[in-house]
């Protein structure tokens, strides 16, 4: 099993959600987070003052997923988050030890 | 307002003479379309500051200190109306002093149902004190912008109170009530002194005292909601029909030229504060668009019933440029926190505009039946511009002396500022104990 970590932009959100249930992902979580990378954040003015906005409003989903699906989803992520400006996001794969569906008690492969 | 004034005091003096029954039937006669004029005039300008510059203020600070800008447009509102009705009133347009008015309509003693002003001689005393009540709420809730953010609430009520005597309450006198600035002819329409620079200067010197905010010019400072500040600035622009408009005192034609020159100075301060911002920054900003339209609304004020509507874009022309100048460049050159742009906006506007009413007047504008008129330097008399150069000098150092004045006696009884944790915190918790929540 894996648990993909992606950031993307909040209005792909809808896009990547489309894609992996089409590729049978059954459930995502997501989060409004803020954060920056190479982007570092973008600049604002008001009145003439300026001030730098680090962190910037971006939307985190995890999908726990087996492994045979994994690299698909990835490149699906990918290809619905893809706008090719700067700040489009990250893709984290990480093992995942244990899955447990807390009403049935089914495990692994099976609760996911 | 001037003219109107004058012609009120001649009718006062006819008014006296009415002692006798052959003269009785000129005394001062009640007119309806005033009335109805001034009634809503009045409801204008007081949805200025409820809940125009509420808005427009509170839209501009960050979220932590939303309620608590708000609070300060509610409780000018609250103390200011209640002082003006009980002693204010009186003491600015009651009697003929030149510098202070007198006690006899202290508490409104006198004021009947049939009571006409000698200074408003078509509409019931009561409206037009309640007309007048509304500029000097919006004037001291003017000045909290400058304040925003860091300003003690109980220190910010005490300092209603003792600078609505000491600087507005003579002000507005001298050059409304009879006082020797208007004797020396000043023109004030609708309050370039009583208002903008009042609250300008107190502004400023208030910014002054009690020191910059907490990590001005390091931390992000940013507006919680700019949207907030764009429909309070709508009710600011329409409120001023009546602040300027309704300095004519009556439903006639220099009302309606008023609103139009108001109307014109907003849109052309609107279109060259975006514009500079479109040239030096690449992008027209909507607070520069909002600024833009104040600056014009502010400048153009003193001149509103004295001008013609096209020298209203000029006026609206100038408020946009140097305004734009004092919020973006001075302010930031000389690093002092006012955190509304109250110094820069109205300040500045005030100035600038008391001075051009000396350049624009003009004499077909400000004639009446029976005054002659003006003429400003563009009809080529030089002299209004220096009476008006004197307004703006004698306010100006009233203004300065008598704010430092009141912010000692309230430094007396209540502390200024908050501590710098409860200015980090936000003074909606602080002060209020309430937040804004998602």
């Amino acid at each position: 099993m894996k648990l993909i970590s992606a950031i993307i932009k909040p209005f792909k959100l809808d896009e990547v959600r489309d894609i992996l249930t089409a590729l049978g992902a059954h459930g995502m979580t997501a989060s409004e987070v803020k954060g920056y990378g190479r982007q570092k954040g973008h600049t604002e003015i008001y009145r003439g003052a300026e001030y730098m906005i680090s962190f910037l409003p971006k939307i985190k989903i995890e999908v726990a997923i087996t492994d045979d699906l994994a690299d698909q989803v990835v490149e699906a992520i990918r290809k619905a988050a893809y706008t090719g400006q700067i700040g489009d996001g990250k893709i984290f794969v990480t093992p995942l030890e244990r899955a447990l569906r807390i009403r049935t008690g089914e495990t692994d492969d099976d609760a996911l | 307002m001037r003219h109107s004034l004058i012609m009120g005091r001649i009718a006062a003096v006819v008014a006296a003479l009415a002692a006798t029954p052959a003269l009785a039937q000129d005394a001062p006669k009640i007119d309806g379309a005033d009335t109805a004029f001034m009634i809503v005039a009045t409801a204008l300008v007081l949805m200025m500051t409820l809940p125009g510059l509420a808005l427009f203020y509170s839209g501009m600070v960050r979220k932590k200190n939303v309620l608590a800008t708000m609070a300060q447009s509610l409780i000018a509102t609250a103390i200011v109306s209640l002082l003006w009705i009980g002693v204010a009133y009186s003491l600015t347009f009651s009697g003929d002093g030149a510098y202070i008015g007198d006690a006899a309509r202290v508490m409104l003693k006198g004021v009947g149902m049939d009571t006409v002003s000698p200074l408003a001689t078509t509409i019931p005393e009561i409206l037009f004190m309640a007309y007048q009540m509304t500029f000097a709420v919006i004037t001291c809730a003017l000045v909290g912008g400058s304040v925003a953010e860091r300003m003690k609430f109980s220190a910010f009520i005490l300092f209603c109170v003792v600078w609505l005597f000491i600087v507005y309450v003579p002000s507005a006198h001298w050059v409304w009530g009879g006082g020797f600035l208007q004797k020396m002819g000043l023109l004030d329409f609708a309050g370039g002194t009583v208002v903008h620079i009042n609250a300008g200067i107190a502004g400023l010197v208030c910014a002054l005292v009690l020191g910059n905010r907490v990590g001005f010019g390091r931390e992000n400072l940013s507006p919680f909601d700019l949207s907030l500040a764009v429909v309070g600035t709508g009710l600011l622009w329409v409120g001023w029909f009546g602040f300027n408009g309704g300095s004519a005192l009556g439903a006639n034609s220099r009302a309606v030229f008023a609103i139009v020159a108001t109307h014109l100075a907003a849109c052309a301060g609107a279109l060259v504060w975006s514009g500079l911002e479109w040239l030096q920054r690449g992008k027209p900003s909507v607070l520069g668009v909002i600024s833009g339209a104040v600056a014009g609304l502010g400048t153009i004020t003193p001149a509103s019933g004295y001008v013609l509507p096209w020298q209203g874009v000029v006026i609206g022309l100038i408020a946009g440029a140097v305004c734009y100048w004092f919020c973006t460049v001075a302010k930031h050159k000389f690093r002092y926190d006012d955190t509304l742009d109250v110094f820069g906006v109205h300040g500045v506007g005030g100035i600038m505009g008391t001075l051009l009413a000396g350049v624009f007047a003009t004499r077909a504008v400000t004639a009446s039946e029976s005054t002659p008129g003006v003429a400003g330097l563009l009809e080529g008399d030089p002299h209004q511009l220096v009476v008006q150069a004197i307004g703006v000098g004698v306010t100006v150092v009233w203004c300065v002396i008598g704010t430092l004045i009141t912010l000692k006696i309230v430094s007396l009884f209540a502390t200024l500022r908050v501590n710098s944790d409860d200015e980090r915190e936000g003074l909606d918790i602080a002060l209020h104990g309430e937040a804004l929540h998602q």
